[in-house]
């Protein structure tokens, strides 16, 4: 044995790759929300990178401080955020249906035509080009019409 | 379900006494030692349930290979969107989709629609009332094939949870 490995240091490597992998994922996913065209798309891009990037982020520290402690709560954190931040997107993602937000142009809705009719919200979809400024006139009248659907 | 939690305090409790009286002889209390005596400890207890419960004996594997599966479709899945965002074209079809559902208890649709949004460019909107279709948000599709994204939810996600719940 010449040369023994500094065992601190490689975790502190390992614990710097995740890390900075982490971040990454949570950069990219901001970046998304700017760029991509539609809420839906946004929603299921920052779903994604948040919890990855979290998870990582958090292992990377259970790796750098390694103790049974530390590792329980992160491994407790994790756990929990993985369970919640879906249904967080889940529930964001059908108000925005029934409040009649509108898909991406390109969004193929075939097979949603049937609930769209039901709940009333045909004339919310496929706009030609995604706007966020609403005239306030179409608001009130997709506030209305957003809450017949809510009541049925 | 029930079994595998008492199993996990039982582990981590055996663990912690270990490391408190010193029967590990001098091995160091970090958590890499502790996690792979923990394993031990829920192996050990794995292979006994071979004797009074044979169900789960046959479960715990599926569950650490669903686990693994899920983490691989999570990388995924951030991958391809990572890819899509950093470059200047985007090679998404949104789809939304009505995704026949096999499932029918509470628990096993909500772990799906849970599923379904972490996995690659899934998100799920809405189960229709009569719980038969769960309406999903869908980023990627292969040549513009539904019924090929369908068959790998099917295959992929709906059957481990079924096996998993059953």
């Amino acid at each position: 044995m010449e040369t023994s490995i500094d065992w601190e240091l490689v975790r502190e490597i390992i614990s710097c790759v995740f890390i900075l992998a982490g971040a990454c994922f949570m950069l990219i996913a901001s970046i998304g929300l700017l760029r991509f065209p539609d809420f839906y798309i946004r929603m299921s891009a920052i779903t994604k990178g948040s919890t990855l990037g979290l998870g990582l982020i958090l292992m990377g520290m259970a790796i750098y401080f390694n103790q049974p402690g530390v590792l329980l709560k992160v491994l407790a954190i994790i756990t929990f955020t993985y369970v919640t931040a879906p249904v967080a997107a889940h529930v964001i993602g059908r108000t925005a249906v029934q409040n009649g937000i509108a898909f991406w142009g390109k969004t193929n809705l075939e097979e949603f035509k049937g609930y769209l009719m039901k709940h009333r919200l045909e004339r919310h979809t496929n706009q030609d080009r995604y706007t966020e400024e609403v005239p306030p006139a179409m608001m009130e009248k997709d506030g209305g019409a957003g809450d017949a659907a809510g009541k049925v | 379900m029930r079994l595998l939690l008492i199993h996990a305090i039982m582990a981590a409790f055996l663990t912690y006494f270990a490391f408190q009286h010193a029967i590990t002889g001098g091995m160091p209390y970090t958590a890499i030692s502790a996690t792979l005596l923990f394993a031990a400890v829920m192996f050990i207890l794995w292979l006994s349930t071979y004797f009074y419960r044979r169900t789960y004996f046959h479960k715990l594997p599926k569950l650490l290979y669903f686990i693994l599966f899920f983490i691989k479709e999570l990388l995924v899945a951030n991958l391809k969107i990572a890819y899509d965002i950093i470059t200047p074209h985007f090679r998404i079809q949104p789809t939304v989709m009505a995704y026949p559902l096999t499932a029918k208890t509470d628990l096993e649709i909500s772990l799906l629609a849970n599923l379904l949004g972490l996995t690659p460019g899934t998100l799920s909107i809405d189960v229709s009332e009569d719980r038969s279709t769960l309406f999903v948000h869908t980023l990627y599709l292969k040549h513009g094939d539904v019924q090929h994204l369908k068959q790998h939810i099917k295959n992929g996600y709906e059957r481990r949870i079924l096996e998993l719940t059953a």
